[in-house]
């Protein structure tokens, strides 16, 4: 899965919850309609996203895992 | 669903300074509003360059994992002199092995997203502490300013 996207963020290593910190920042600095790609090590990082997509109105476009990278791609929405 | 996040930090050991800082910064991400009521030992955590430098204690604290894995040190061995400088560095050992961010780093995290940081000011007057020695930015205050924040839509949460 592939998206096209503008930012990318790489939030690898990092534990709760700084990669829900630094994914709002990034995504904050995008223009309406842009694409970020996050990279992040935390298990704990996909229902972290879905949680944090779904309370804000951004837009999880999609998400993969490889190996132990998950990568997701965030649509600033609003 | 509410929209503000009202936390009470009464406690000044490591692993009780980190929930409060965890949680606080991570609704501030899902947008929600939030202030942090620092009182009695929770000061400690708002003193200048203290954040990093709380300590565990691993007396009656049976939870705490063994140092040497498969080997069981009895709680009581706890008592020892030195035993909490040593406590301290194996807790903040497994911390930085799993990449989780320093106190200091998350208490600038939460200024910087506009966390609100009140100090309590009765207890900072028990305790002795003035304001100059705790980090800028501060609300040195009562408790009604921060139940009035937590009287409008909020969850509380006490640590």
């Amino acid at each position: 899965m592939s998206f096209n996207f503008d930012q990318e963020l790489d939030c690898s290593g990092l534990a709760c919850p700084m990669p829900i910190l630094k994914t709002k920042k990034a995504v904050d600095a995008l223009q309406v309609g842009q694409v970020l790609k996050m990279t992040a090590t935390d298990p704990g990082s996909l229902p972290d996203i879905e949680a944090w997509t779904s309370k804000t109105g951004q837009e999880l476009l999609g998400h993969e895992k490889n190996g132990d990278k998950f990568v997701f791609y965030i649509k600033r929405a609003k | 669903m509410a929209k503000r996040l009202a936390i009470i930090s009464t406690h000044g050991s490591l692993d009780a300074a980190y929930p409060p800082l965890i949680l606080a910064t991570a609704a501030m991400a899902l947008d929600m509003e939030v202030a942090i009521f620092f009182t009695f030992y929770g000061l400690e955590i708002l003193k200048k360059g203290n954040a990093d430098k709380l300590q565990v204690a691993p007396i009656a604290n049976p939870a705490m994992p063994q140092p040497i894995p498969g080997i069981s040190v009895p709680n009581i061995i706890g008592v020892l002199p030195g035993m909490t400088a040593v406590a301290t560095g194996m807790m903040n050992n497994w911390m930085k092995k799993a990449n989780v961010a320093k106190l200091s780093e998350l208490l600038a995290m939460a200024q910087e997203m506009g966390v609100r940081l009140i100090a309590c000011q009765m207890s900072m007057d028990v305790l002795g502490i003035k304001k100059e020695e705790l980090i800028d930015g501060i609300e040195v205050v009562g408790a009604a300013t921060f139940v009035e924040f937590a009287s409008d839509d909020a969850v509380a949460l006490s640590f």
